[in-house]
């Protein structure tokens, strides 16, 4: 590796605009005859809208125009989609309410949009909306999944009868019945996996710019994937064909899931920008995100574990109930199924699973994809049902675990999952050891002499990322493939821009990206730039989730610099008059192994351009690119171990050490791999001790703002001590795996168990705050 | 926010003015309450009178046995403040662990006690030293000043000018926080007076607002000691519970708040 | 509407806005100084922190109207024309900053740390600090990490003055 190669912890090219404010982000943008909209939303999680009454409001000054759902409905803007079937057990499709961008008839959530205020400024916009009049009947609503399933519970969409979206099933039934009959010992657990609200920092926006004369939309918007919204919006919601429509993501302030998906505000806002004639801009408030971005998790699920007299699993049952509010967002049905039950195994030996998925409507805000999609709620429990096994056998947890890895790859789970490689040993003992495993139970008593509760607990997580390879998504019913696209461009002077479908908020693509190109030509990064999230430069992309840049988006990189490397090692071989077999590439150079002949990148940049003097039958130019798809997921895989402190008389927990070793491959930035860690390992703990959406019996949001939903701040969490194994990832040439979500996945698992560990009481649900661990101690919980 | 009219005073008696001829005004210190509550549009003042820039209600002064505090002094202002950490440093203690530093820049004590948050710290600190609130037109001691929840003994353009706190033997605040929005979950702010006698008050804990803590006050003055308070049982009857406290877990709170309370008084 | 006239990041400003106006809007909508952001409505999240008269404060909590006359500092006005401020130089060498939201008022709070302990910080100061900060990539690690570098570097660039 080179200084700026890969493997070099390189400081980020994109800093310096986000450290001096000079970020890009979509509410930073002002165009011409702009105009704000502000939206009237339901505060009745379910009721019928009987009647909409503008006119006073549309008399204000200032005021552009109101526009209602009925209108949106008759101008035949589609209703949302869900881009991924699944089929129940009994073979019939999902059932799928219609979720209109603004609700013409009935609204179903707290929040849901009945109609849009235009107008001159953001405050007339909002002081009209206050005049807009809407007459609403209220209808009985629920707002939790076992109310939800009772006979003559209020009921959300005709098309699904009992307020049921699907009941799915993976593995085989029979294998596991039969593992439990001869079960020696059989562990089980009920737990639920809390809502969770994503907050990015940066609330969701955007602008549409209707231009009449060349009949075109251009919107910026806050998404991880523009070309998806792009596609999505042309295809299935008439906004208009893809050619006459661009999306541009610029500065994206952090995403973690909900801004994949394409949300009503946007279709409104291109919809009323050609009903208007003029730019209409939204910028979400904090409210407005708890109300209306796609929330996170929300299961509640029981798993029972069968082993053997030796300890060794032999079957797992899991039935889980899956809440998806009170639409399917856009990918919200493969989050509980193919995302989920497919990691029941993690990183065990389990000859046989069966799981069941019930999928639920209720009158809350939409769930679908938040950091770990379905891998969270996997590794959760799974972790959770080990630790509580361990406990009931009296084993050391990580004894139990050690006895029951996969050693053996490739593997095949019984839940679709074939693991390319691991090394579970390894990032188990390489955890142990920077925690001082074997000397807690010292440190334990000596927390006891001091009135302290000590615990410590593991988490031993697997997940599968790196989305997906395509046709084995399409074979599961996703509406997408799930490859990714790059081109390189080397200009004349031999400055070099990478366009990648990848989209970066956060993530530090700018960075990571260019050091791949640093690492083949040897050229310093300063003369590469990435471009991204602009569908009229980059043509074509899937976007950033699923910890899928590296692995796919970079390869896709690689596939297009390799005919790059290709076309140039010709034009320098005949330059030089050699054998292109005989040219390498070194710092920029092209040279003629064990010679001292060579040509610079920029003079074979300008030969290609120039043309005079090209191998014959060669184009000009030095453009290629090239799409990839994966051939297999990746499967990072790590264990994280948290040891902590109870204060008895008030239940709150302080951290004393957390630590991470994990696999993710070959790392590309260290130092941004391990931020991308940190990151998750907050939002994991974030889960485990602080965050819970919430709301009351009526479907009213009980937390709707930062006063009442407890974000991690700086002094909850602690410092981490990371290291890596590596077992390179044979799926993909770079040898890398995803690293975006492992944090969040194998986080809350190691806290939860340590908090348990602890106070001795194994009946606790997340968050785990002082309240209920308190209660948990004294025993009434 | 609605939009308003802003006036900035240069002295008490011209807020007074400024405030007699809005129809709906409201003054504004550090602005720390009232603007969060404009923003959410539940708050609509005609005028806004911002007294937070007049000298005179600026400063903190010890004399002999009495600590004044003006109410336009910022929290930070409080916290660093010498003669406030000599003479009552669990007033320090208080505003160090009230808000973040940046709402500790602008947030004062005067806007503090005018609003009466039931999860505020100072209406505890208030209530348990026996403090006294001076207006533009009157005293008004702590106990009667605090009514209930967001509710005071203030009238209509009635200006808090000071807040004068008698020295105590002992003082000591402790606070759980609640964990999303950093006001207290439960605050106890425990005092020994000169005279012997013991004043406790809870915040954060109660549905009426800030409260005294009577089981606490007899076993500390019986005994001023944390392990004193070991037996001592509170009621959770007629306190807050919600998804970050039940009742009976706000009730012992108070007590273990208590406990620390007086360790930290020493 | 009111006139209101200020200093922001050194130099003399005046703008007509309407009296409700809040400061970060003033800043971002009238001076266009974007750096200075909002990231929720219940004064918490600290995106929007800034400096009125050396002090951080949050923007997003102040009228226009209360910072007449005042001295303002924003994100963009910390750099000495190329060369970074120490905070800024140690968030991107400590890698403090992921999706760059959240870090003007970060690193605006930071200085105003340093700026009051000196440079005798330590992790659980740091930590209790940036109370009023909040960040939903970075786990807070590096910005610590960040915000200790740069408490040593403003040491030394003060003593060298």
């Amino acid at each position: 590796m080179g200084m700026e190669g890969i493997g070099a912890s390189v400081v980020r090219k994109e800093d310096k605009r986000f450290i001096t404010g000079k970020g890009r982000y979509v509410d930073d943008i002002k165009l011409l005859g702009m105009t704000y909209a502000h939206f009237i939303r339901s505060p009745h999680a379910h009721a019928k809208v009987k009647s909409i009454d503008s006119s006073a409001a549309e008399a204000m000054p200032g005021v552009v125009a109101v526009l209602t759902g009925k209108q949106i409905v008759d101008d035949k803007v589609g209703n949302l989609i869900c881009g991924w079937a699944i089929t129940s057990k009994d073979g019939s499709p999902m059932k799928m309410g219609a979720w209109p961008a603004m609700a013409p008839e009935t609204v179903r959530f707290v929040g849901q949009a009945v109609a849009v205020v235009i107008a001159d400024s953001k405050n007339l916009a909002r002081d009209a909306a206050e005049a807009v009049v809407v007459e609403y009947e209220e209808l009985p609503a629920v707002a939790d999944m076992p109310s939800a399933l009772k006979p003559g519970a209020p009921q959300l969409h005709p098309e699904a009868p009992g307020n049921v979206v699907y009941d799915w099933h993976i593995g085989d039934e029979a294998a596991v019945g039969a593992a439990f009959s001869k079960a020696a010992h059989v562990v089980s657990l009920e737990l639920t996996n809390n809502r969770l609200a994503p907050n990015a920092m940066e609330p969701r926006a955007a602008i549409a710019d209707y231009d009449a004369a060349e009949e075109h939309f251009t919107l910026y918007t806050t998404s991880q994937n523009p070309h998806v919204a792009r596609l999505v919006l042309s295809a299935f919601y008439n906004i208009a064909p893809e050619h006459k429509l661009r999306v541009i993501a610029p500065d994206v302030g952090g995403g973690f899931g909900s801004k994949i998906f394409i949300y009503p505000e946007e279709m409104v806002a291109l919809w009323a920008s050609k009903k208007v004639g003029r730019p209409v801009k939204w910028t979400g408030d904090r409210t407005e995100a708890f109300l209306t971005d796609a929330h996170g998790r929300d299961h509640i699920s029981k798993a029972e574990m069968a082993f053997d007299a030796d300890h060794k699993m032999l079957g797992l049952r899991v039935k889980t109930h899956a809440n998806f509010g009170a639409y399917m967002s856009l990918f919200s049905s493969s989050v509980p199924t193919y995302l989920y039950a497919t990691l029941l195994s993690g990183q065990y030996n389990i000859p046989a699973i069966y799981a069941e998925v019930m999928g639920v409507y209720t009158n809350t805000t939409p769930v679908d994809a938040y950091r770990g999609a379905g891998r969270p709620e996997a590794s959760y429990l799974l972790e959770r049902l080990v630790e509580t096994a361990a406990r009931q056998f009296k084993m050391d947890p990580a004894e139990l675990r050690r006895k029951n890895f996969i050693t053996q790859f490739p593997h095949q789970t019984p839940v679709i999952m074939a693991y390319d490689t691991g090394d579970f040993n390894a990032s188990l003992d390489a955890a142990m050891k920077a925690i001082d495993y074997a000397g807690f139970p010292a440190r334990k008593e000596a927390a006891k002499a001091q009135g302290k509760l000590r615990g410590i607990g593991l988490s031993c997580y697997i997940e599968a990322c790196g989305i997906a390879p395509s046709k084995a998504v399409g074979s599961l019913g996703a509406g997408v493939g799930l490859w990714e696209s790059a081109e390189i461009r080397v200009n004349p002077v031999g400055t070099i821009e990478v366009l990648t479908g990848s989209h970066s908020h956060g993530q530090g693509h700018e960075t990571t990206f260019c050091q791949l190109i640093a690492d083949r030509l040897g050229v310093p990064i300063s003369q590469v730039s990435i471009v991204h999230g602009d569908t009229d430069k980059v043509q074509f992309g899937m976007g950033t989730y699923g910890s899928r840049s590296a692995a796919v988006g970079l390869t896709a990189i690689l596939k297009a610099m390799e005919k790059v490397e290709a076309k140039a090692k010709k034009i320098a071989a005949h330059a030089l008059e050699a054998s292109e077999g005989d040219i390498v590439i070194e710092n920029g150079e092209f040279k003629v192994t064990g010679t001292d002949k060579s040509i610079a990148l920029p003079m074979v940049a300008l030969a290609a351009y120039t043309a005079h003097n090209l191998p014959d039958g060669m184009e000009p130019g030095l453009k290629e690119s090239a799409f990839y798809d994966p051939t297999n997921f990746t499967f990072p895989a790590g264990t994280y171990i948290c040891e902590l402190e109870v204060d008895q008389a008030t239940g709150k927990t302080s951290f004393v050490n957390f630590v991470a070793a994990d696999d993710f491959g070959r790392l590309i930035n260290p130092m941004i791999v391990e931020g991308q860690v940190h990151g998750g390992l907050v939002q994991g703990i974030g889960q485990a001790l602080l965050e819970h959406a919430v709301y009351d019996g009526n479907g009213q949001p009980v937390t709707a703002s930062f006063m009442d939903y407890a974000m991690p701040r700086a002094d909850d969490v602690p410092s981490f001590k990371l290291s890596h194994t590596t077992t390179l990832c044979p799926g993909n040439p770079l040898g890398v795996k995803g690293c975006g979500e492992a944090g969040a996945i194998g986080a809350s698992a190691a806290v939860i168990n340590a908090i348990t560990d602890a106070i001795g009481n194994n009946k606790l649900e997340m968050p785990a705050t002082p309240d209920r661990v308190w209660h948990a101690i004294h025993g009434n919980a | 926010m609605y939009e308003t009219t802003y006036h900035r005073a240069s002295s008490v008696d011209e807020a007074a003015a400024l405030f007699s001829k809005g129809s709906e005004a409201k003054f504004l210190a550090g602005g720390h309450t009232l603007i969060p509550v404009m923003k959410q549009r539940l708050a609509s003042p005609s005028d806004v009178i911002d007294i937070g820039k007049i000298k005179d209600l600026i400063g903190v002064q010890l004399s002999g046995d009495t600590l004044v505090i003006k109410a336009a002094t910022t929290y930070y202002d409080i916290m660093t403040n010498a003669d406030v950490k000599k003479a009552i440093p669990a007033i320090a203690h208080l505003t160090s662990v009230l808000g973040d530093p940046a709402v500790r820049s602008r947030g004062t004590i005067g806007g503090s006690i005018a609003n009466n948050d039931p999860a505020a710290d100072f209406p505890a600190a208030l209530i348990s030293l026996g403090a006294t609130v001076k207006t533009n037109k009157r005293s008004i001691s702590a106990d009667d000043f605090f009514k209930g929840l967001f509710t005071t003994a203030l009238e209509d353009g009635e200006i808090i000018t000071e807040v004068a706190f008698p020295v105590p033997e002992k003082a000591g605040y402790a606070k759980m926080r609640h964990p999303a929005s950093r006001f207290a979950l439960t605050g106890v702010f425990v005092t020994k007076t000169k005279a012997g006698d013991v004043r406790v008050a809870a915040t954060g804990a109660s549905q009426s607002g800030v409260m005294r803590v009577p089981a606490i006050e007899a076993a500390l003055k019986a005994n001023w000691s944390a392990s004193a308070l070991d037996g001592v049982s509170v009621s959770a009857s007629g306190l807050l519970s919600d998804i970050h406290g039940s009742a009976d877990y706000r009730a012992n709170l108070v007590k273990v708040m208590a406990q620390r309370a007086v360790q930290a008084a020493g | 509407m009111s006139t209101v006239k200020l200093t922001v990041n050194g130099k003399a400003v005046s703008a007509e806005v309407e009296d409700r106006t809040l400061l970060v809007h003033l800043l971002r909508d009238h001076l266009n100084l974007t750096g200075t952001h909002v990231g929720c409505d219940t004064s918490q999240c600290g995106a929007c922190v800034v400096h009125i008269d050396g002090r951080a404060v949050k923007s997003c909590t102040v009228l226009a109207g209360q910072a007449a006359g005042a001295n303002v500092t924003t994100i963009e006005g910390i750099a000495r024309g190329d060369e970074l401020h120490p905070m800024q130089a140690a968030f991107r060498d400590n890698h403090g900053l992921q999706c760059g939201y959240c870090t003007p008022g970060m690193i605006m709070s930071a200085i105003d740390i340093v700026h009051r302990h000196g440079g005798e910080l330590d992790e659980a100061t740091v930590r209790e600090e940036l109370e009023g900060n909040i960040c939903r990539c970075t786990g807070y690690h590096n910005i610590v990490k960040a915000v200790l570098d740069a408490a040593g570097r403003m040491k030394v660039a003060q003593a060298a003055e």
